[in-house]
């Protein structure tokens, strides 16, 4: 991080932490088995759980960090946690 | 897929929030009901430091801390001085419990008893998780913390949960209220009224801490359900200080609740500890009885 006079950092946005690096679990999202209830994407602590277009939801792999809340609420079981492979 | 662009949360990712945590979850809920003409009034806390490690932020809205026990008292000063100038804006301290229940008490006690327009929310995960699972005054009856540990000479804590909501309905509040990020749409519902009732609210809101419970973190939710389905928390709102509504239940037993956390292990192991179970369950009965939260089947009635 480069310091400024004063030793004071440039103020900046969460955003460019990204958290997805801490996953150990990836929710996998099957858009044909969803309702649209949007649940997934209210549950969701880092609220990266994203709608799309077509009413269904994706989530940004740049923060999840893999808790596993949306697949664990998801009333139509459409989203599956699998081990992450790096 | 194309992305729905130009949705951007008030309460952003990016946060250093535990996998699972139920804090991250009640501030962006938070967020999402206050929406953007907000003044957020942090006290020291988990969410202080998840949120806001030097120099990133992770709040969308004018954001300050100053110290662990004087939110409410810096909260009255911008409120004063918000309404010297007619601003519009809505002051909203997010202090967790152990600022609130603990350290703060004396500043909220001043700015409740003087009715500032502000609305206190403490995100109720009952203990110091920051600094590494320290008891507070929201801990619960024989919870393991690491200064309260269980063992072969204790049962974890020794002293049950205050009731802060009654002590600040007790300073007049007119709008105090209990919620718990399992149930979203009330809890949004409740810091909405919070705001747009002039005067001092209270909102203590239930967030369950994997960390510091021992659970895993996508249990979140459930952990906090069921709480609410044994009766030991209790959602309800206080009007001027007198209950206007409870969630009911079909209650369950506690140890269903207990069992699912690692700080309550030892009340199962080696031996079941009947004796303190009861005393758990005979909380929940209390509450049951004090907020009338159980519902009743007709036949049961007659």
């Amino acid at each position: 991080m480069p310091l400024t006079i004063g030793c004071a950092a440039r103020p900046g946005k969460a955003r460019r932490n990204l958290t997805g690096s801490w996953r150990v679990f990836r929710p996998v999202f099957r858009p044909e088995e969803c309702t649209k209830c949007g649940l997934c994407a209210t549950v969701c602590p880092e609220g990266c759980v994203i709608e799309t277009e077509e009413g269904t939801f994706i989530p940004d792999y740049d923060y999840c960090k893999g808790c596993g809340l949306c697949a664990e609420e998801c009333p139509a079981k459409a989203i599956e946690m699998v081990q992450e492979e790096k | 897929m194309m992305q729905v662009e130009g949705k951007c949360e008030l309460f952003e990712a990016g946060h250093r929030a535990c996998a699972g945590c139920g804090p991250a979850l009640a501030a962006r809920l938070i967020l999402k009901a206050a929406g953007e003409n907000t003044i957020v009034v942090a006290s020291t806390g988990c969410m202080e430091v998840f949120s806001t490690p030097y120099p990133e932020t992770a709040w969308g809205v004018p954001w300050i801390h100053s110290l662990f026990e004087n939110a409410a008292a810096v909260a009255s000063g911008i409120e004063a001085a918000i309404k010297q100038q007619g601003r519009s804006e809505k002051v909203i301290c997010v202090c967790g419990d152990g600022a609130t229940f603990d350290i703060g008490m004396l500043c909220i006690s001043g700015a409740f008893e003087r009715n500032h327009d502000i609305t206190y929310i403490c995100y109720d995960n009952e203990a110091y998780m920051n600094t590494g699972i320290q008891r507070s005054g929201a801990t619960p009856l024989d919870a393991s913390t690491t200064t309260s540990p269980a063992g072969k000479c204790s049962l974890g804590n020794k002293r049950p949960k205050k009731d802060l909501p009654r002590i600040l309905a007790a300073h007049g509040a007119p709008y105090v209220a209990t919620a718990s990020i399992s149930y979203p749409a009330d809890f949004v519902k409740k810091v909405e009224r919070a705001i747009n009732t002039p005067g001092a609210c209270y909102i203590q809101v239930h967030a369950p801490c994997c960390t510091g419970w021992g659970f895993d973190p996508g249990q979140t939710i459930a952990i906090g359900k069921l709480a609410i389905e044994t009766g030991l928390w209790v959602n309800y709102e206080m009007v001027d200080g007198v209950v206007a509504k409870a969630k009911k239940v079909r209650r369950k037993p506690v140890e269903e609740y207990l069992k699912a956390q690692k700080r309550f292990q030892h009340l199962f192991k080696p031996t079941p500890k009947t004796e303190e179970i009861a005393k758990i369950q005979a909380m929940a009965d209390a509450n049951a009885t004090a907020y009338n939260i159980d519902i009743k089947l007709k036949q049961e009635r007659q």
